[in-house]
This record gives structure tokens, sequence and C-alpha cells, in this order.
């Protein structure tokens, strides 16, 4: 079928892609399993009380909805565009991965699954899984790259004190894509009680579209929040993309308003010419890999290169598929941000407006700094402020060469 | 099952079909098949070639080669490991495709079956690949994580070349499901033994026994099992069940044996390897009654 031409949100289809894009590509005994999982999905998304659940929870749990906040001072610096922050870091948790966490937590129950597995890399999405297991009193498996266990001690020891098991992941490069392997061969071992909930918005249908929509929430209070404020739309949004879960947050419920233009922001590494970062689409090309198919960076012989980054939430090979689609219809811009630029950027927020971002955000904050100078002062540009930096004060540190 | 689901009917001319004669020759010799699994160029091209070469006089009647992948999501640790040696020697699809090649120089009626994971074969050209792997020699093609659902776009190459996409079935493919993988399934088709990855938990007979009767009524395809077969007493125990028996991991740990810490290759192990090939045949050849 072609494309529908009036609208951007019409994806994914009912095979799960977006255009080229997207599907399900696992092993066959997962297959009835994914299935089940879009049943359980959809049934939920029709269902009124299901959504009553949700909005309870992001209330009063996640302390949604989260701030649209005026950087004053930052906007004052930089000369140009009016910027806001949407404060997702101030979420329950830390950052906006509790969104999509309690969101799929329902869907499990619903299934009657009693233990939950999950990947992470920073250790964010598997706080915000042991957070919400703890909470409905679920057993709870992290999977976690024993790399990442070294420099993510913190959030190692605050996902064992909310109950879950931290299981190290040595094979492979010891990152996020081994601790995805090491989840997705977990799953096909215990399909029958278990359930993946999967932290981005990646891997086989339904996971793109159904973590897309819980973190809509962004969006869709960002456009209320901005009405109020400004009384109209923003001109830009801008986003960190690593799988791309808090982008297609942010953008979705904008896709089809023309004027509003969207950008997302990967991570450049040490720079796109030195081959060590994490930009599969600035720096990959297509290919098939942890169910679906998206942008990867990848060698001339289709297997699976490093990726690198300051930031151990955007380390990962891989985009989301409807990011990858959406790059190929040229409705939102990829760009990057350098490590360096991401570390100037993480200081310069902490002294101007006395937030410390996450390494995450940064990228997209170094993306603003760069640009809104160059933009009129009526300018409205609202960046996603994902997830706060605690976390990474241990990595800022060695990074400028502080002693803690 | 739905009574109206059709059955799938193996073709009966075996003519320039290396996988149907194959099958039809076991059932003239009233015995199950053998089926081994090596990854390319595991340890090293050189070893990896005499054992390909032994494998047919040893008794292995179908050859599966695993083209080696960065991130094996269905294998155990045993051929994740296999993929990592053999990715040291920047094996690429067409370095298989040409060990396949030389092999069919000496041997043309063993089939052989490429097995992998989607992305080196997306990477090499779908249309690109059926075409060489066909001028290669090359039967049929099992693709891990490339389920009914997504394979047209391999398969219309695949069929164009004369060669078949096998595909895999699980305890966990209900009836409902079946018809949807044997509606595109040629060649045989493959069982999955246990509900994991490979080479960890051992298949059950009476599990096995069960699903192949459940599968045999839906297809006339032949039935070949693999997952969680080790020694030649598990391999003649399931073989007794089906049409043929795979075995991966065990042969490929002894492979694994045979590296010392150094890295330097046991002179002996294609040797080793075939020895034990050859005890999985006798397991395996005496199987049916």
């Amino acid at each position: 079928m072609a494309e529908a031409r009036n609208t951007y949100k019409s994806g994914a289809d009912e095979n799960g892609h977006f255009g080229l894009f997207g599907g399900r590509y696992v092993a066959e005994t997962l297959m009835p399993l994914i299935l089940e999982v879009e049943r359980a999905y959809n049934a939920c998304r029709d269902d009124p009380k299901f959504a009553a659940a949700l909005k309870h929870l992001n209330t009063h749990y996640a302390g949604r909805p989260s701030a649209l906040y005026l950087a004053e001072r930052l906007t004052a610096h930089l000369g140009g565009a009016k910027i806001y922050f949407k404060r997702d870091e101030l979420n329950h948790t830390g950052s906006h991965k509790i969104n999509n966490c309690l969101g799929q937590i329902l869907v499990a129950m619903r299934m009657g699954k009693k233990r939950i597995i999950a990947e992470t890399g920073a250790g964010q999405h598997g706080v915000a899984t042991a957070t919400v297991c703890a909470r409905f009193g679920l057993q709870c498996v992290i999977y976690m790259g024993a790399k990442d266990i070294e420099r993510q001690k913190p959030n190692v020891f605050r996902m064992r004190l909310l109950g879950a098991e931290v299981r190290p992941v040595d094979k492979g490069t010891a990152t996020l894509k081994d601790a995805m392997n090491e989840a997705l061969r977990d799953w096909v071992a215990n399909v029958r009680d278990t359930y993946y909930l999967i932290g981005t918005a990646a891997g086989p249908h339904p996971y793109p579209t159904m973590v897309r929509d819980f973190q809509s929430v962004i969006g869709d209070e960002v456009r209320v929040q901005l009405k109020d404020a400004e009384g109209r739309l923003p001109d830009s949004l801008v986003a960190a993309v690593g799988g791309g879960s808090n982008a297609i947050g942010l953008f979705h419920p904008f896709l089809d308003d023309a004027e509003v233009k969207m950008y997302g922001v990967e991570a450049a590494g040490h720079g796109i010419s030195t081959g060590e970062h994490a930009a599969s689409i600035t720096g990959g090309s297509p290919g098939v890999l942890h169910g679906n198919r998206t942008y990867l960076l990848q060698d001339e012989g289709g297997q699976i290169k490093d990726a690198h980054s300051i930031s151990a939430g955007l380390d990962y090979p891989g985009i989301g598929p409807e990011h990858a689609w959406l790059h190929f219809q040229g409705r939102v811009n990829y760009v990057s941000a350098t490590d360096k630029e991401a570390l100037d950027a993480f200081q310069l927020c902490s002294k101007l407006e006395g937030i410390l971002p996450a390494l995450e955000p940064s990228h997209a904050l170094a993306y603003v700094m760069r640009t809104a100078p160059k933009l009129p002062q009526n300018h409205l540009m609202v960046m996603n402020m994902c997830g706060r930096g605690d976390k990474d004060v241990f990595t800022v540190a060695e990074a400028l060469g502080a002693k803690l | 099952m739905t009574k109206t689901a059709p059955k799938v009917v193996a073709n009966t001319d075996n003519a320039g079909d290396r996988i149907a004669a194959r099958f039809a020759l076991l059932k003239k010799k009233k015995r199950p098949g053998l089926v081994t699994f090596v990854t390319a160029n595991d340890p090293t091209p050189e070893v990896f070639r005499e054992i390909l070469e032994g494998l047919p006089s040893v008794g292995a009647d179908l050859i599966e080669i695993g083209i080696p992948f960065s991130d094996p999501m269905a294998d155990g640790p045993s051929i994740q490991l296999s993929s990592q040696r053999s990715l040291k020697h920047k094996t690429k699809v067409a370095d298989v495709l040409a060990s396949v090649k030389a092999f069919r120089e000496t041997e043309i009626d063993t089939p052989i079956i490429l097995m992998g994971y989607y992305n080196p074969i997306y990477h090499y050209g779908v249309q690109e690949f059926a075409e060489a792997a066909a001028a290669a020699g090359v039967d049929g093609v099992i693709v891990v994580d490339l389920p009914p659902e997504e394979s047209a776009e391999l398969t219309v190459h695949l069929a164009a070349n004369n060669m078949h996409m096998i595909f895999l079935t699980a305890p966990t493919s209900s009836d409902q499901r079946l018809p949807t993988i044997l509606k595109s399934a040629s060649g045989f088709v493959y069982y999955v033994a246990i509900t994991g990855i490979t080479g960890t938990a051992s298949a059950d007979e009476a599990a096995v026994k069960d699903a192949v009767t459940r599968l045999k009524r839906h297809t006339d395809l032949p039935i070949v099992v693999g997952f969680g077969i080790k020694t030649p007493e598990q391999a003649r125990a399931i073989s007794a069940h089906c049409d043929a028996a795979v075995v991966g991991s065990a042969i490929v740990d002894i492979i694994a044996k045979g590296i010392g810490k150094d890295g330097a290759v046991d002179r002996q192990l294609s040797v080793k390897v075939l020895e034990f090939v050859k005890s999985l045949a006798t397991g395996v050849h005496g199987a049916w009654p």
C-alpha cells in the first residue's frame, strides 16, 4: 500500500512496518509470544480502564505532568530562540524511562506474567523496571553488560536495593547490545512465565509502537503547556536519540503539524569521521538486528560494530525503526553532537540554570547551543530534558580530570 | 488442526534437488539421517575445510554450515564462541560461499544448507546472495531471525534459483501457527526440540515424538529435529522419531577443546571431529527398527 500522504502518524502497519523499517525479525520460538504481546497491547489500548489506571500511576506515582520550563538565563546567554525545557528528569526515578515501564508493567500483568526481564545500558531503564516490579511485587531480572556494570555502579546498587537480580553479560562486547541479546535468550528459554520489558522504541513489533505510545505523554503535555504559556505551537523540537524513546515521545504528537521542525540528536562520540560514535543514521546503514530493520552501525560484512558515546544511554549501534522511517521521509532532521560538545553543554546548563542534565539530553542541549543563537527571538524551541545528571557525575568528573 | 488447512506436499520430482534426493535415498535405505552443523572457518579456514571435506565419508547425510554473526541471539555459548572464532578470520558471506564451491568440486550429492542470521545476508544483497549461493552449490538456507512474515523478499530469490527456504518450528508453534510457517516451507521442516537456545537443555524424546506426529499432520515434508542433541545415544533416540537429527553444539565443543591457551590448533582436530561425527552416524543410522 502507498504511504498515506496526509499523516505521519499512521504507522506501524499491521505487520509492524514503518515503510521499509520495523517488522518482527525474531526466532520462531518467540513469534507466538510476540503476537500475544501485540494482542494484549491492542486490548489495553482499546480499554478505558487501562488508560485510567495508567493515568493514575503517572499522576500519583511518577509525578506527571512534568513541568515545561522557560530556560531564561540560557535563552539570554545564547541570545536567539526562546528555549523551553520539558522537565522529564523530574519524574520518579529521574528520567522518562518510567513512562514506558508503568505502561508495559500493566500490559505484562494483564497477560498474567510473573517474571519480568529487561536490558539496560546506563542503568536508567533497569532502575525504572526494577522500580515498577517492586511496586507490583513481580520478580525482576536485569541484564547489563559487564563493562556497563563497572561504569554505572550506583545504578547497579539501586536496582539491587529495589529487589532486582542484576545479571552481568560478559559476552560479545559486554555492553547494551549484548545485554539485549542475552535478554532475548532468556526470553526464548522462559516464554511461558516471562515478559520482556524493552526499554526503548526498538525491537520487534509491537514494541516500537507500544513504547512510543507510552512516551507520547511527553509531547501531548508539551502541546497543552506551550499553548498555555505562549498560545501557540513550538517552532522546533530537539531531543537526544539513542534508541529514540524520549525523542519519539516528544515528536510523535506533532508529526502532522508541518510548521514544527524536529531535530533528533545522535551521539557523535569522538566524531563521526573517527568511526568511534553511536550515530546510526548519520554514520550507519539499513540492516536487521534485535527484531527490527533499521539503521545500524555495521562493517562491510554486515557484522554489528561497537558504538561509542560518553553517554551510556546512547551507546547502542541501532535506532528505533520509526526514526529510521522519519529520516527516510525527511520529516525529522537527524544531527549529531560529540562527547566534548555534550560535556560543554552539561557544564553550561549546570551553571546557568541550576539543572544537572544527564549526558543523554546534554547532546540535545549541545545542538540547542549550536543553533539557538542563529534564530530569531520569537522562535520557540522545546528541548526534552529527559534525564537528570546525578548518575553521570563520576563520568563527567573523569572526563574533566577532577578527583572526587 | 483446522481440517481444511491444506497439507504441504513435498515435490516428488527430485531432478536437480539434492535435498529431496537425499531424503528419498534415506527412505529407500530405511534409516534416518544425520545432519551436522559447523560454523564456517571455525577454528581456522584450513581446519574447517578439512572437516567439511571429511563429513560425507563419516556419515553426515546433510551438512549445515553456519554463517557467523556478531550477535547470535538464538544461540547458546558454544555456537556464540564458534561465531567469534570464525569472525577473527574476518569471515564474510563470500568466504562461506567460496568454501561451498570448493567442497562441490569433489562432492556433488550431499546437500549443503547455510544457517545464520539475516543481517549478513541482507547486507550482501538478497538477490546477489541467492544467485551466488546457487552458483556455489548451496541447496537450502535457514535464517534464524527471519520468520515467514518477513521472508518473502528472500524466498522469492531463493525460489528463482531453485534453493529451499527452510523454516524452523518450535514447541511454541501452535496448530493455528503451523500453517503460516508451512505454507512457505520447502526442503524440510526443522523442529526446534527445546524451548531455548542451542546447546543448552536436552531434547525430550517423548515430547519430540508427539511434536513430530503433530507436524506430520500438517506436512509431507521431511521433519528434521535439532537443538539439545549432544551424544550418539541422544541422536539415536531422537532420530528414531523423525527423518533426521541435527547435532551442532556438541561438534563445535570438540573444536573449542582443540584450541590451546596460546591459540594454537590441535593438529589432530579435524580427525577428532570426524571420529565424533562417525559415532553420531553409527547411532543415528541404526535408529529405525
